[in-house]
Order: C-alpha cells, then structure tokens, then sequence
C-alpha cells in the first residue's frame, strides 16, 4: 500500500494564503447580514469559592490590550461594601465603572436604610443593569460576601444571568481554573485549604492562558472582617525596572554659564481693587 | 410548545432545555432539568434553577435566554404580588399566565424567552398554561416545552393520561425528562419536579444517576 502524505510539506519562505482568503471572505460577507467573526476579548482569571468561615475570592493582575500588556498590577477585585467584593472580566472599564456604581448606590442604601446591604441585593441591581444595556456592558462578574443570611457567591453574566454557586471560575482563563476548583472542591472546607485552592485555580489559568499572567490577589471575607492580601503571590518573573527616572541636578557636568538679563520697560499699569467684603 | 428553533443564536447564557407541566388528579407537575449551556458547546451550568415561584402556589418554569427569563419573571413576580395585594385573595394562575403573556408578547423583538406557568387555584383547581415566544397563550391538560421536547413528543402523547395518580403523574414526568435528557446535548444535569396541590407545594430532586434507564444506556 502507498503513504500518500496527508498534508503537503510546506513551501520555504512565509505564506500569504490566508490572506487573500481573509480578504475574499470578507468581501462575500459584506455584502451579506453576517459579519466576519471579531477576536475575542482575552485577559483574566477570576474565582471565587464559598468556605466554612465565609467567601474567599481571586485574580490575576494582568491587563491586555490586544496583544500588549497593559497593565502589569491590575487589581480585579473590587470593592462593593464592607462585606462584599466583586472580580471582574471583560472589559476593563466597563468592570470598573459598573462595581464603583454599584457600591455607591449600596452606601446611599445603607445610609437612608440603617441596614447593612445583602449581597442578594447587589446582585438585583447588578441583574438589572446589565440586562438593561443588553449586553452593551461587557462585564462578567463574580460577586462574594458575607451577610446576615450566610456566605454567597454569585455570577452576573453581561446579558444579565445570574446564578448562585458554591464555586465559580470566569474569564479567558476559566476553564483551566474550573478544572482544579471541579477536582478539589469541598463544601464547608476551612479558610485555608480554600485559599490555597483558589492560588492554584488562578495559578493554573495564568500557566495555560495567554491572556492571564504576573501576581495572584486573593481576598478573603468572613464575618469579622475583609483580609484584601495584594499580591498573595508574585510572579517569578519580575523585571528590575527604575521607576523613576529623575536625575539628581550634577549628574551633567556644566561646562559654560551665560546670563542674559531680560530687559523690561513697564509700559502700562491698572490699578484693580478687590471686593473683600 | 414551540420548539426553540434559535436556540443557537441565543446570546450569552442560554437554557436549552426540556421543560414540562402535567396535570393530574388534586394538583399538578412541573418539572425541568438543570443545565445551562453557551452556544450549544460549553455547560455554565450543570444546576441552574428553572423552576420560579412566581405566587404561593404558582410556578413558572423557563426556556431560552437565561437572563432574558430571570429578567421577565422578576417583573411578573412583582406584578403578581401586587395584583394579588390589590384582589386581597391568591392570584388565578390564568392571571399568573397572562402577566407573563403580556410581558412577552409587549417585548417580542427583545426577547427570547418561553415560559410554561403552571400551579393551583381555588376558581379552577389545577391548570397549566403555555406562553411560547411570541406572547401566544394556551391551556392545555400537558405540555412539554424546550429544545429537548422535539424527542419526547411521541412518549408524551403515547401515555399522558387524563385524571392521574400522582404517582402515576410523577413517574410520567421522570420517565419523560430522562429519556429528553438522554437525547438532547444542550439538556441535563439533575432533573427538578415540584409538586403543586391544594395543600402545598413540593420539591423532589432526582440526581442524574437515579434517573431511569432505558434501552441502550
């Protein structure tokens, strides 16, 4: 029996093929109701899992825009209320903008109300929303706290779905992350083994993402308070870099001095006085 | 019962489901599985909730878009409620229906959500009410909704009979959302049956292993 080679041994040199078939495509689709696929946005890892003791949540903290990293100490996680916070991912605006709404109307709430806010609650108005702008806010966030009624974890999806889980992974990087969380999850586990599955649920979609990469933050809440441990671990892989890159005055030798005095002529002057009354 | 032609175009989260309701002797079945799927190749969610309690004695089970549904039965809980607070006595189901009706139907071009309302009301004892797509409503004594529905069509109307047991009605909404569940990929999880009578409401849980089996599995 012959071996027929299944795939041609490529040509030397690079290959524009797809090139002109991207551009053909584009062209047929034009002209139709379909676009052409866009990229998709990468660049998180995000999770959250609900303890014994309460909510422990986690990020990395790298920022893409394209294929640049935009921001090398990006901070996810959010904070809500003293006894929420929220990761986020997608857009990074649109995270930012929508979590800083969110808390401000749950201070006012708290304020006008007396209580302290539920975290059932922010996830109404979040629901809300997002469903409002139909997608347009292109955020997906995981929200954790811990309230009068118990610890919670749940997801907001862009279009608006919510879903109250145990354990929760989102982002580029979450099916790396939910990989571990799905092996490794307990219910009512103690706060340390659930931060350490948490480090390596972030861990694992920072090594298998692209998008997702540099320091791991975790934040832990539990009923006496909020532990915000940033960075919980740092990359291996820091550069020494200056970060400021002033000079001290000297550090250029100054060879020749020359002073020009400036001469002025005063050629009008107004008197106003100011009303101090 | 429209089968949900566009459950693939569904942006986000979306419920490809199999969802049912049956009426029976004293009351009535709902039932639905739990799995939430993106795009027809990846499960978000293996136990969603499909089963909403609109009223004491009214639920609502959904197919479609998953925030589009939670959006529309948050409202029509809220409108049930407050109907029910101005009436001062349980809203009908049929009411239950048609604020949903209503909701769907006002907001077609946005929407992609179907809904089967079903529960018990002292005018007509137990009823189940189909609000499909477009705002279409209907009464029927069963009715079996979602993309999972399209292979269970044949079982439904082969053993649905009227005037059940309710363990007769019971094992016949099993055996219906184990043999969708086997079929359709976008189905699954756990299968959820609330059980609606004139002295309460019950939620049984039938994890995927306890299902019954059928030939082949």
């Amino acid at each position: 029996m012959a071996l027929s080679n299944v795939v041609e041994t490529p040509a030397s040199g690079f290959n524009f093929e797809n090139v002109s078939r991207n551009v053909a495509l584009e062209g047929l689709l034009e002209g139709g109701h379909t676009k052409a696929p866009k990229p998709m946005k990468t660049g998180t890892t995000i999770a959250g899992v609900v303890c014994k003791d309460g909510v422990v949540l986690g990020a990395d903290t790298r920022a893409t825009s394209g294929e640049v990293v935009a921001d090398k100490m990006c901070a996810k996680i959010h904070y809500i209320s003293p006894n929420m916070y929220c990761c986020g991912a997608g857009t990074a605006a649109d995270t930012e903008k929508t979590t800083d709404l969110l808390s401000s109307n749950l201070t006012i709430f708290s304020m006008n109300s007396g209580r302290n806010p539920r975290v059932v609650m922010a996830v109404n108005i979040l629901q809300d929303m997002l469903f409002r702008y139909r997608g347009q806010i292109g955020a997906s966030l995981i929200l954790g706290g811990v309230d009068c009624t118990g610890n919670h974890l749940y997801t907001v999806g862009p279009y608006g779905s919510i879903d109250n889980v145990p354990y929760l992974a989102m982002g580029s990087g979450d099916l790396a992350a939910l990989g571990i969380l799905e092996d490794r999850f307990k219910p009512n586990m103690e706060l340390e083994e659930a931060k350490q599955l948490v480090r390596d649920a972030i861990h694992s979609g920072i090594m298998s993402d692209l998008g997702s990469g540099n320091n791991i933050d975790i934040c832990v809440i539990t009923k006496q308070g909020v532990d915000y441990i940033r960075p919980y671990q740092e990359s291996e892989y820091k550069d020494k870099r200056q970060r400021r890159y002033k000079y001290r005055p000297g550090t250029t030798s100054i060879l020749t001095e020359k002073i020009v005095p400036l001469e002025l002529e005063v050629v009008q002057e107004t008197v106003q006085r100011m009303d101090t009354a | 019962m429209e089968r949900n032609l566009i459950d693939s175009q569904i942006k986000g989260v979306s419920t490809g489901t199999t969802i049912l309701a049956v009426t029976f002797n004293g009351g009535v079945i709902i039932g639905s599985d739990s799995r939430a799927s993106i795009g027809g190749y990846y499960v978000s969610s293996k136990t969603i909730n499909k089963l909403i309690q609109v009223h004491d004695r009214i639920f609502c089970c959904i197919a479609g878009s998953l925030a589009d549904a939670q959006a529309v039965t948050k409202a029509a809980k809220f409108q049930i409620s407050f109907h029910s607070i101005q009436m001062e006595s349980p809203p009908l189901v049929k009411a239950a229906a048609s604020v949903l009706k209503e909701l769907c139907y006002n907001n077609k071009e946005e929407l992609q959500a179907g809904f089967i309302t079903a529960g018990w009301d002292r005018k007509k004892g137990p009823q189940v009410y189909t609000v499909a797509l477009g705002g279409m409503l209907l009464s029927q004594p069963f009715t079996i909704g979602g993309s999972g529905s399209t292979y269970i069509y044949g079982y439904a109307d082969a053993k649905y009979k009227p005037d059940m047991s309710k363990e007769e009605c019971l094992q016949f909404a099993t055996n219906a959302l184990a043999l969708a569940m086997g079929r359709d990929n976008v189905s699954g999880g756990v299968a959820h049956l609330v059980v609606i009578t004139e002295e309460g409401v019950e939620h049984i849980v039938i994890p995927g292993d306890k299902l019954p089996k059928f030939h082949d599995e």
